[in-house]
């Protein structure tokens, strides 16, 4: 690898987050800006795409111009544009992948695009200079849960996925079933330090014909039919104990699913990523089980764990040194699989 | 003056360049294909083949609506984009306005009527005055959403003959030939639909008038619609904080 100082801008905007970000050698977060619309979504109890898709305009030469700023650079002097160009809401990526190729077009920049979850793995390479592929990464969010195996920089492998509602979807649909609200991630897992995990037994859902892939569905299922039963019998009804059983319930299976592969590939290391990453129930599980095994357990900080344009210059910097350069055609693909290129 | 001047709010994707006053080129297709796909490399053709550096701009002259949302909003974040890298500012011209320069000049009535489904197209009423040197463009109904009908009974009222252009013409074709009680024209092919030449052109008559071009990070479209879940909440009588 060469010497050479490469500063990279990342915008990303897959979702209701615009931002934008300067990574230097996609390790060193020179400038990491994020404007939330999180307000607006939460008075439609989740985020509504032509919404976030019109913030995003009007947001992202404010969130562009910050990051700069704070990075005290010029674009003249960054070295790319990145850009997530999917999986994500198609019409929320659009406004980031056309606003990067004005400016790649304008200011004459190489562009690359990047994917999201590519961006959420690379999150635990920034203020980590010592992680290096392979290990595995649990990548978690309300919209994701993948099992991956991460060969080498931009090499994925998806050992499992979820064949239904994420993770960060059933505590979202759970925190709402017990009146918590949105987002329910961060709701559920500071009701459960009041809770008694064991107090109710939710089922650990397997799947039966796949060893890592995740059902979620069964176990919000069976938290409503509980909820339900308990208003039938006129018992009351203990949120901390439903919200401390759900959780554990989660995270007992994503715990479990990344022993096995940790055990099948004999890796020494372990990463966690994205916005349920940094629940700390679940930080706290993977913790005790990689200290057991005496695995080296690594995740972002919490403002890397949910979505922010420094995990897409971190993911960039790697597809930068390999050569990857994309056209000004660069489309936004709200399906993109891990590992599949634009 | 040096412009870029695009428009995305519809089915065509078009791009012009404008240097020293001169239309120096304009590429316009009309062609079902992602104007995220198209829109920059016609634009970077169009650049290469009329020898254009993006740097000697002035402003960037977009369609700022109404039309298609995410039309709208791949032109806009693009032309904010190139503005922000340039420094420059941007030109935010009504997408029914500029349909209305293709016919630059005429006595009739300028009806642009674009698709915009849920029956209903975006439409406004306009007339070019006559003055000393040339024609200046006046709004005789402003742009909205509504009804094809209701714009046509409001036309019938003004007994002037009128022209019918954009994507909304084919749609309502037979309620215009039915209802229309003044005589009409419908755009001929080569003037039907949106150009970047008539974004560029309306965008200089503007800055002639005195208006200001608005920074980049200003500027967002005009969708002259709320989004669905808006419209939705409105209608339970909530607001919006």
């Amino acid at each position: 690898m060469s010497e050479q100082t490469v500063r990279i801008l990342a915008i990303e905007s897959s979702c209701d987050e615009t931002a934008a970000a300067v990574v230097e050698n996609g390790r060193r977060v020179l400038s990491n800006i994020i404007s939330s619309q999180i307000d607006i979504h939460t008075l439609y109890g989740g985020v509504v795409p032509e919404i976030a898709s019109r913030k995003h305009t009007e947001r992202i030469c404010q969130v562009v111009d910050e990051a700069l700023k704070k990075a005290g650079m010029t674009l003249a002097e960054v070295d790319a544009v990145a850009v997530t160009c999917g999986p994500g809401l198609v019409g929320a990526l659009l406004v980031g992948v056309s606003h990067a190729k004005g400016l790649a077009f304008a200011a004459g920049k190489p562009l690359i695009g990047v994917h999201h979850i590519e961006g959420h793995i690379s999150a635990n390479y920034i203020g980590h200079p010592e992680l290096k592929p392979p290990f595995p990464c649990l990548v978690v969010s309300g919209g994701h849960t993948h099992l991956v195996r991460v060969r080498d920089y931009g090499s994925y492998e998806v050992l499992g996925r979820t064949r239904d509602d994420a993770a960060g979807e059933a505590f979202d649909k759970v925190a709402r079933a017990i009146g918590l609200g949105y987002p329910g991630g961060p709701k559920i897992d500071a009701i459960s330090d009041e809770g008694d995990p064991a107090a109710i037994g939710f089922p650990r859902a397997k799947v039966g014909d796949s060893l890592y892939d995740f059902s979620f569905s069964g176990l919000k299922s069976a938290v409503l039919n509980y909820l339900n039963s308990c208003r039938m019998s006129g018992t009351e009804i203990n949120r901390a104990d439903v919200a401390a059983s759900f959780q554990k319930a989660v995270v007992d299976v994503l715990v479990e699913h990344a022993m096995t592969a940790l055990e099948e590939g004999g890796e020494k290391t372990f990463a966690l990523a994205g916005g349920v990453a940094s629940n700390r129930h679940l930080r706290a599980a993977f913790e005790e089980a990689c200290a057991a095994r005496g695995i080296a357990f690594y995740r972002p900080e919490p403002v890397y764990c949910t979505d922010n344009a420094a995990m897409i210059g971190a993911a960039a910097y790697y597809e930068y040194i390999k050569g990857v350069r994309h056209g000004l055609d660069l489309n936004a693909v709200p399906n993109l699989k891990l590992g599949e290129r634009v | 003056m040096n412009l870029i001047a695009l428009d995305s709010s519809g089915q065509t994707a078009t791009v012009a360049l404008v240097s020293g006053g001169k239309l120096l080129g304009e590429y316009t297709i009309n062609h079902k294909k992602t104007h995220s796909q198209t829109l920059m490399p016609m634009l970077d053709a169009l650049c290469t083949a009329a020898e254009f550096d993006p740097a000697a701009v002035d402003a960037i002259a977009v369609s700022a609506g109404p039309g298609s949302f995410t039309g709208l909003r791949i032109g806009a974040a693009a032309a904010k984009g190139m503005a922000q890298a340039l420094d420059k500012p941007v030109i935010a011209v009504s997408t029914l306005k500029a349909l209305a320069w293709q016919f630059y000049g005429s006595e009739e009535l300028v009806c642009p009527m674009m698709d915009a489904r849920r029956a209903q197209v975006y439409s406004g009423i306009y007339r070019f005055q006559r003055e000393a040197e040339g024609a200046r463009l006046t709004v005789v109904a402003e742009g909205a959403a509504l009804p094809a009908e209701e714009q046509l009974a409001r036309l019938n009222a003004m007994q002037e003959p009128v022209i019918f252009l954009g994507d909304g013409v084919e749609v309502h074709r037979t309620l215009i030939e039915t209802r229309m009680q003044r005589p009409f024209i419908l755009a001929p092919l080569h003037r039907r639909y949106q150009s970047a030449a008539c974004v560029a052109a309306c965008a200089a008559a503007m800055l002639a008038a005195g208006e200001e071009p608005m920074p980049a990070a200003l500027f967002a479209p005009e969708y002259l619609r709320p989004s669905q879940a808006e419209r939705e909440r409105a209608e339970r009588g909530e607001t919006a904080g």
